[in-house]
């Protein structure tokens, strides 16, 4: 039923109501996206990129929306509980803004924070080079370019600063089977910002999501992404950044819903001095599949990157990791280091972490590792010699594994939110949280 | 009273230990020696309730339980302590919970009220000044980043806050500086009690100079070759290991427990 042709279909359907359908730029992109997906077709494990990954399946794949949901507010109430009031909110709803729950505290002058169908309506020409094309991406990016019916604006006007952190929620409900989201932002020179993405909602949905960064000189971008959809989701993602001169972008990926999620995590360098952290973690179990590809590009010298990523893999599910590093001969005194390490829960538990650096310069200082195990032993009869009970010590060896790549949040409310998250996920949450 | 009767223990099909016998009254304080690999540790670890290595003979009879049918946590809240000779690390797990989790564990066991956070912290603090352990450990990861010494105050630390009824220290002396050897040496005599019982095992005879046994025992290829006093440590202390060896192939080994 989802064969290539029918989401052809459904472009051609959709292409007049889709925001900025009036915007020849757009028309044109969207056309030359499609046009790209159809000529890619899936991924399969042909393509290098997707190895462990394949999504031929999706041929075949029935879609369905929840066929009964909680209503977004009550969901979005929930959420909102351990946050300040002073943190801003923009709200979509299967994959379109909803401005009734929104609830946007003042922002500095300077600072721009409205949907993407609302600014293509206004001022197409704001978001035309933040947007991006089609050309060289992978068909679930295409796809979202061609079929994207909203997401986040951001502008960050020259050193402004946004106090609090902005989140977008994104809440799948009974109205779509597929939803296609696209988040656009752009921080001028020495501006600073958090955004929070939450990916949340029931359903055999189909979901994309592409968020680009364009960091200028000096700016700061921290970006969380909390993916806990329905375990019946497929969700495939992009964060797409760019850093010019001393720019620091940090992005967080905790992958913990859907039945199969990728996210491609992209970053450039492209100017001296910057920084960058790429941090994760995602807990798969069941029969699900979580895939991280992340990519940092040293285009030039003085850069440093950390990059920490750490799996919790139960059941029969697989955690895939590939994390690539490219360090250009021009990029001397790069500094980088990047690790993957996994815990696997079960015997059938599988997980594949392959680090790659290319590096092309000679003064550099870059180091990575990956591992995959189990609990460690010592440590569990170390608990157990102090009246731990085994269950409990295994569970709080779990835990504290997984809470180390959450203690890198450097923001208060986030951190604890991730944190509380993670908990109610794990077996014997009650007595772990009774002791923190 | 601890009794070992005839204790066998192999790992991977290695015996270790061959026919231990030891009685431990309680009160009573005994000293464990014996050159490396004589398996003072496999001792240590058999009676936490380590599972690697398997007991392939023998009893140990405590307070009338068999305390090999136990598993370790149940051995630790009946009352059980081991100190490590190698502290564990354990990253992401801050000593403070990890303190907090161990003392509740045993204390839910014994009947008494969990502490609060509060009281459990008061407590703690006043226990690391005994040990000479700066507050600033209680929020580092458990034995993360901790020097030798550090992990074994750490030890003696824990010790004094579970308050065991038979404690076993593995070499908590070695690598210790003199001023580190006395505080642990004082944590130790701090404890002593007529109900609680301590095996101390040790490679040098100098934390014998702070801790006084009821008596000292040698091992050798995991069985006890000679028990005594005091005197036997100097003894060891004086001539070394090497006339055990010797003379432990030539005596049989048997009927070396302590009373
Ligand atoms: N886990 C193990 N696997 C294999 N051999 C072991 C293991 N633990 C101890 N041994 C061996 O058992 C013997 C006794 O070791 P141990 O009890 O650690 O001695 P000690 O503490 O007296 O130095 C040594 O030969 C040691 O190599
Ligand atoms: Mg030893």
């Amino acid at each position: 039923m989802n064969a290539i042709d029918t989401w052809v279909a459904r472009h051609r359907e959709r292409a007049a109501t889709l925001p900025g359908a009036a915007v020849p730029w757009l028309a044109t992109r969207r056309h030359d996206a499609i046009e790209r997906f159809a000529a890619l077709g899936w991924p399969t494990s042909r393509l290098e990129a997707w190895r462990h990954t394949s999504l031929a399946f999706l041929e075949q794949h029935e879609l369905a929306a929840p066929e009964a949901a909680p209503h977004p507010a009550t969901t979005l109430a929930a959420l909102r509980t351990g946050f300040d009031d002073g943190d801003h909110w923009l709200v979509f709803v299967d994959g379109r803004a909803e401005p009734a729950l929104s609830v946007m505290a003042a922002v500095p002058a300077g600072v721009t924070i409205c949907a993407l169908s609302e600014a293509l309506a206004h001022r197409p020409e704001a978001v035309e080079t933040a947007f991006g094309t089609a050309r060289d991406a992978a068909a679930p990016h295409a796809l979202n370019l061609a079929l994207c019916s909203d997401g986040a604006f951001v502008h960050l006007a020259r050193g402004t600063a946004l106090e609090h952190p902005l989140h977008l929620v994104f809440i799948g409900a009974t109205g779509a089977a597929d939803t296609h989201v696209r988040n656009l932002i752009v921080a001028e020179a020495g501006s600073e910002a958090s955004i929070v993405e939450h990916h949340l909602g029931g359903g055999a949905t189909l979901g994309t999501v592409v968020t680009r960064v364009q960091a200028a000189q000096d700016a700061r971008v921290t970006h969380v992404k909390l993916q806990r959809q329905d375990e019946r989701a497929i969700h495939l993602a992009q964060i797409e950044a760019s850093q010019a001169r001393g720019a620091h972008v940090a992005s967080h990926s905790l992958s913990f819903g859907a039945r199969l999620a990728r996210n491609d995590i992209h970053t450039r360098f492209d100017g001296e001095g910057c920084e960058a952290l790429l941090n994760g973690l995602y807990h798969v179990d069941g029969r699900r599949h979580v895939d991280h590809h992340t990519l940092i590009e040293h285009a030039h010298p003085l850069g440093t990157s950390r990059e920490h990523y750490r799996g919790l893999v139960d059941g029969n599910a697989r955690g895939v990791f590939a994390g690539r590093i490219i360090v250009a001969q021009d990029a001397q005194r790069t500094d980088a280091i990047q690790r993957c390490d996994n815990l696997l829960l079960s015997k059938l538990a599988e997980a594949d972490a392959r680090p790659e650096l290319e590096i092309y310069a000679d003064d550099v200082k870059c180091a990575h590792g990956a591992t995959v195990g189990q609990i460690d032993e010592d440590a569990l009869f170390y608990l157990r010699t102090r009246g731990v009970d085994e269950t409990h010590a295994r569970q709080l060896l779990t835990y504290a594994f997984a809470a180390e790549v959450i203690e890198r949040i450097a923001q208060d409310s986030l951190r604890r939110h991730a944190r509380a998250t993670l908990l109610a996920r794990l077996p014997g949450s009650a007595l772990l949280e009774e002791l923190l | 009273m601890l009794k070992i009767d005839n204790l066998h223990a192999a790992v991977d099909g290695k015996a270790i230990l061959n026919g231990l016998n030891l009685e431990v009254k309680d009160g009573e304080v005994h000293a464990i020696m014996g050159p490396n690999g004589s398996g003072k540790s496999t001792l240590a670890q058999v009676l936490a309730g380590r599972d690697t290595f398997q007991v392939t003979g023998g009893a140990v009879d405590w307070d009338g339980t068999d305390l090999l049918a136990l598993p370790a946590e149940e051995r630790a809240r009946a009352g059980l302590f081991l100190a490590f000779q190698y502290p564990v690390e354990i990253p992401g797990v801050s000593n403070a919970y990890f303190l907090k989790a161990a003392v509740n564990a045993i204390r839910r066991h014994r009947g008494l009220p969990e502490y609060d956070a509060m009281d459990f912290l008061s407590r703690v603090k006043a226990e690391m000044k005994a040990v000479g352990m700066r507050e600033e450990f209680l929020y580092r990861s458990v034995n993360e980043g901790f020097s030798g010494g550090e992990k074994k105050r750490n030890e003696v630390l824990q010790m004094a806050l579970l308050e065991p009824k038979l404690a076993v220290l593995d070499e908590t002396d070695s690598g210790l500086d003199i001023d580190a050897l006395r505080i642990v040496a004082e944590g130790v005599n701090r404890l002593r009690s007529p109900e609680r019982s301590m095996i101390v095992i040790t490679h040098y005879q100098r934390l014998l100079d702070y801790i006084v046994p009821d008596q000292v025992h040698v091992l050798s290829h995991g069985r006890i070759v000679r028990s005594g006093g005091r005197e036997l440590a100097l003894e060891l202390e004086e001539h070394g290991y090497g006339w055990i060896d010797a003379g432990a192939k030539a005596a049989p080994a048997t009927g070396a427990t302590g009373g």
